[in-house]
């Protein structure tokens, strides 16, 4: 069994590795943002002048403001919306919902590049244009189908007898919803409305095609910056970004099993 | 009461129709509305909005087959998405194998949630920390030098490498997480089982360990080839002048040249490619499902 002890050695020493592959830049990028050297030289010296320039940055703000907005208005939809489509898709059976639960699937496969240029080409001819509220009907759908899938995932767990129950004693559809199947399935809508944050948060692809200058998100504004050249205040509000992004999902994976162990 | 879970399908369907209906008419409105909508721009001479005359035409398509340009960079944009989905399985299956069969208990569920981190975060962030990395004076060109004895450059930012190490490093999440699903799911005591009646540990791994995971194989080399050849940020960053692929001619024709109609018929072409893939990886995907 030596061999097994050594194998499982070299195991545990590549994941390390792996994990350095995928943090090593981003650490590197958050150690910039606090280096004096706008050029990125070394020596490392500490400061903190390129999160303080941040706000003074007016466009960097607004585009903030604008993200945080659109992302807590895009999870208050799509969960609520979500939520009500899942609670269907496990209540009740009709012809053709294994046809709507696969329509689901094409707004995450389909890559975003053709998405947003699609939706520029649609909001522009129905005089929707472009902007924010464009923005917005762009993530809502980008985001439900996340929320439903997990929200569906977590009613699964629910046992049909529960309802069935709560029904034969008396209680109407609404109660037996909001005292048996919602506090059931919470810790599944609030995984669902943490993605629904996240996915909207952090999209770029499609806010790009639907922003205007004067309208953008954060993203939108850390592109059209990188693109005219790489300085410290990119790293700062990247490393913000990061941070938020990360602790965003670490807080959904407390509601949420990734690993589908059951 | 209790009986209608179980009525007939019609009445089933109108109880279920006004919890579906706001979540799938936005669905429609922002989603399968503008896909048919591009679709029918891509047959057009010019926007119908700008108040100039338009016709149906054939040109967009005609534009992609007879120039040369458009074909050659759909070619290196598949040729890229296999790439960056080859090292991904190289990258990603190994970990898979370790985070699923060798560690245990909590220290297996924090490294698992380590590795799918990242995925969630910002990806244009991720792109930008790597040019941090890669640029000539950054981390790697100065560590090497500092430890190596002689003087080299690394200047890899601007190139193709540069590209797939992008790519890379955004999608050997998915693979992990696909792969790490299957292989949780093959019991323990088949393996020990092939062990016991003598398979080596390479044949364990050849008919045994990679058929079964096969469908995470196949779920995350899908998901991962889908997105990358429709990539067109990723190169812009990490790849500089080398970096012109078919998905940021899409983005020229979109924010740059303003030639939506040929845009739309590049972006259908791209779909249907897309389409063709998933369909051929459908069967195994259903079969994993």
């Amino acid at each position: 069994m030596a061999t097994t002890r050594i194998l499982e050695w070299f195991g545990r020493i590549y994941i390390w590795l792996l994990l350095a592959f995928l943090y090593l830049p981003i650490i590197i990028m958050a150690l910039m943002s606090f280096n004096v050297s706008p050029f990125y030289q070394l020596p490392f010296e500490w400061t903190t002048e390129w999160y303080a320039s941040l706000w003074q940055n007016d466009q960097l703000i607004s585009a903030t403001w604008n993200s945080v907005k659109i992302a807590v208005i895009t999870t208050v939809i799509c969960t609520v919306l979500g939520t009500a489509a899942s609670l269907a898709l496990y209540r009740y059976e009709f012809r053709g919902k294994k046809f709507l639960q696969a329509l689901l699937f094409p707004p995450i496969a389909i890559p975003w590049l053709i998405t947003g240029t699609a939706m520029l080409i649609f909001f522009f001819g129905v005089g929707i244009g472009r902007g924010l509220f464009a923005i917005l009907l762009g993530h809502v759908a980008l985001a439900l189908p996340y929320v439903i899938v997990v929200v569906s995932a977590r009613l699964q767990t629910l046992a049909p007898e529960l309802e069935e129950a709560a029904r034969s004693l008396g209680a109407n559809q609404w109660q037996v919803t909001s005292r048996v199947t919602l506090p059931w399935i919470m810790p599944g809508v609030i995984a669902g409305g943490l993605f629904a944050f996240a996915v909207s948060f952090d999209q770029f692809v499609v806010s790009y095609f639907l922003s205007t200058p004067g309208q953008t998100t954060l993203p939108v504004e850390i592109y059209a910056a990188i693109r005219k050249g790489f300085t410290p205040e990119i790293n700062a509000v990247s490393t913000i970004i990061i941070v938020i992004s990360m602790a965003l999902m670490l807080l959904t994976a407390r509601f949420f099993k990734f690993g589908g162990e059951k | 009461m209790a009986g209608q879970v179980a009525t007939g399908s019609r009445s089933g369907l109108r109880s279920a129709l006004p919890l579906l209906l706001p979540a799938y008419l936005w669905l429609t409105v922002a989603i399968f509305l503008p896909l048919s909508a591009m679709v029918f721009f891509s047959f057009m001479t010019e926007l119908p909005l700008s108040g100039k005359a338009w016709a149906f035409t054939l040109e967009n398509y005609a534009a992609f087959f007879s120039q040369g340009l458009y074909w050659t960079l759909l070619l290196a944009s598949l040729r890229l998405g296999l790439e960056v989905t080859l090292w991904c399985v190289v990258i990603g299956y190994p970990a898979a194998y370790v985070l699923a069969k060798v560690l245990k208990g909590r220290s297996r569920e924090a490294i698992f949630l380590l590795v799918i981190l990242p995925f969630w975060s910002n990806g244009l962030v991720r792109i930008f920390s790597w040019a941090m990395v890669l640029r000539e004076g950054g981390i790697l060109d100065t560590a090497l030098n500092a430890v190596l004895p002689f003087k080299i450059n690394i200047d890899l930012m601007y190139s193709y490498p540069a590209v797939i190490i992008g790519l890379v490093h955004s999608y050997v999440p998915y693979m992990v997480l696909t792969c790490y699903l299957t292989l949780q799911a093959i019991d323990d005591s088949l393996i020990e089982a092939g062990r016991s009646l003598g398979a080596s540990r390479l044949q364990m791994l050849r008919r045994v360990i990679i058929p079964l995971s096969m469908p995470g194989l196949v779920a995350g080399a899908a998901l991962i080839f889908v997105p990358v050849v429709g990539s067109f940020m990723e190169p812009r960053i990490l790849g500089g002048r080398t970096g012109t692929f078919y998905g940021t001619v899409i983005e020229d024709q979109f924010i740059a040249v303003f030639n939506w109609p040929l845009g739309a018929a590049l972006s259908f072409i791209l779909l249907a490619v897309v389409l063709i893939i998933l369909a051929v990886a459908s069967p195994v995907l259903r079969r994993a499902a």
